[in-house]
Order: structure tokens, then sequence, then C-alpha cells
């Protein structure tokens, strides 16, 4: 199964309603709900990221028997330093961010640790990629 | 600890939920950050007290299973959040108390912490 969202920059309103709705689709094909928890708190941080910090992006969700696999492009500033961004703490949210509830420092790492497989990739003045790959059993 | 004895015990109200009034709580997790909520491993049982009222808090709580919200301090949901919340079979509950002074009483009350 194939499916595509679309996703716009500093839209609050509708931050999360894609995750909302893998989350839904997953629990009707059956997954195990340890793994659905992990799989949408993964793709919600990177859904909430490109609302936060780019103009506007798309996620492509692709699921087969044994496995989901989310890539979210978006064009956005991109990341200068990623490794910097994978640390606990560090972060560049806008105060408006911290009062969402984000921008804690914590969206890279708890990306990280629900994912069985995390690739992240940037340039910087263009847009950041994020695949996020989850098994099934 | 049914979810109307914890109303009671911070003069709280229902917003949206009534029916699962009688529904069990056993854990309590308590923050503003909802990062910090997505880190949390609960088993459906849990309840989270916060000061955060935005749609993000709903959002976050549905990503996390977490079926029960205390909103402290007199924060009060917005018709978007009631509706978000009811589409996901919720409880919101309001409380004039503090975040510290809730947990404190439910602590006392028997309440466990997640951590």
């Amino acid at each position: 199964m194939d499916f595509e969202y679309k996703i716009e920059g500093d839209d609050f309103t509708n931050a999360g309603a894609a995750s909302s709705a893998v989350k839904k689709m997953l629990n009707q094909v059956g997954v195990r709900p340890d793994i659905i928890k992990r799989t949408v708190v993964a793709l919600y941080e990177a859904e909430v990221n490109i609302v936060v910090h780019a103009y506007r992006g798309t996620i492509k969700i692709d699921i087969d028997e044994e496995k989901i696999h989310i890539r979210l492009e978006d064009e956005g500033p991109g990341i200068p330093d990623i490794d910097r961004a994978m640390q606990k703490g560090y972060s560049t949210a806008t105060p408006r961010v911290r009062e969402m509830g984000f921008g804690a420092g914590m969206g890279l790492p708890n990306m990280k640790s629900n994912a069985d497989s995390l690739v992240v990739t940037s340039e910087v003045g263009k847009g950041t990629t994020v695949e996020i790959t989850n098994y099934f059993n | 600890m049914e979810i109307n004895e914890i109303v009671s015990l911070v003069l709280g109200k229902i917003v949206v939920g009534e029916a699962h009034k009688f529904d069990k709580i056993d854990r309590v997790f308590a923050s503003d950050l909802m990062s910090d909520v997505l880190t949390v491993i609960n088993d459906k049982s849990l309840m989270l007290i916060t000061g955060l009222a935005n749609l993000q808090t709903i959002r976050t709580c549905e990503m996390s299973d977490i079926k029960v919200i205390l909103f402290a301090r007199g924060k009060v949901a917005s018709e978007e959040m009631l509706e978000l919340a009811k589409e996901n079979d919720m409880v919101l509950i309001e409380s004039k108390y503090s975040m510290y002074r809730i947990s404190g009483i439910l602590y006392q009350a028997g309440l466990q912490p997640v951590y």
C-alpha cells in the first residue's frame, strides 16, 4: 500500500493529521500495538518538525507485509550539522514552537529510539529528508 | 482509581468522555513538554496532567495511547480540542488546582508515577 500526505509549514492546526491517519491504517491492518506506537511517535515528531522548520513537505508511506517505510521530504532551511541535531537537548526551535510543547531538542533522539532504521539527509538552503523504517516482526 | 474519584479529589469536571467516568487509572505522568510525553511507555491506564492546552496536547496523547488528560490551573480545552478528543474517544478533565497540588493530592491518594 502506498499513501502520500502534503504538509504545510506553520500549519499547527493540522500538525499530526498524517500521523493520525497512519495510526488508524496500521490498526486496521492489525499491526502489533507496540510497533504502531513506536512508528507513529517517530512519524509524529518528524511531521511536527516539518511544520515547525520547513516551508512545506510530503510524507510518503509504503506498507508491505513485513515493514512500513516512511519518507518525509521537506523544502526548508535544511540542517547544517546533523550529528549535532541528533544530540539530546540541541534545539533551534522558536518560542512559538516551545509554546506548542516541543522544542526541547528531543525530536530526532525520539525518532531514533522509535525507529528500527532512521536515515536523515539534508542540504542547507534546500531541505531535509527523513526515512523511517519499522519492521512488523 | 476510577476517573470520577480523581475528578472529585481535584474539584474538577469532565468536559469530554463522561461515559468513561468509571474507567480505572493506575499511573500518572505530569508534563507540559510533549516530546517528553511521547517517550512514556504506558499500558493504557495512564493519565496525563498538563498545563498545556492546545491541539498538539491531544495529538500527542493520541500517538502515545493516553486516553485521559487532566488540565491544571484552569486551562480550558478549545472547541477544536474537544472535537479531536471525542474522535479519539478520550476523557478530558479540567481543574483549577495547580499541577503541583493535583500531583500531591493524587500521589497521596495512591496513584503511582510512571518513573
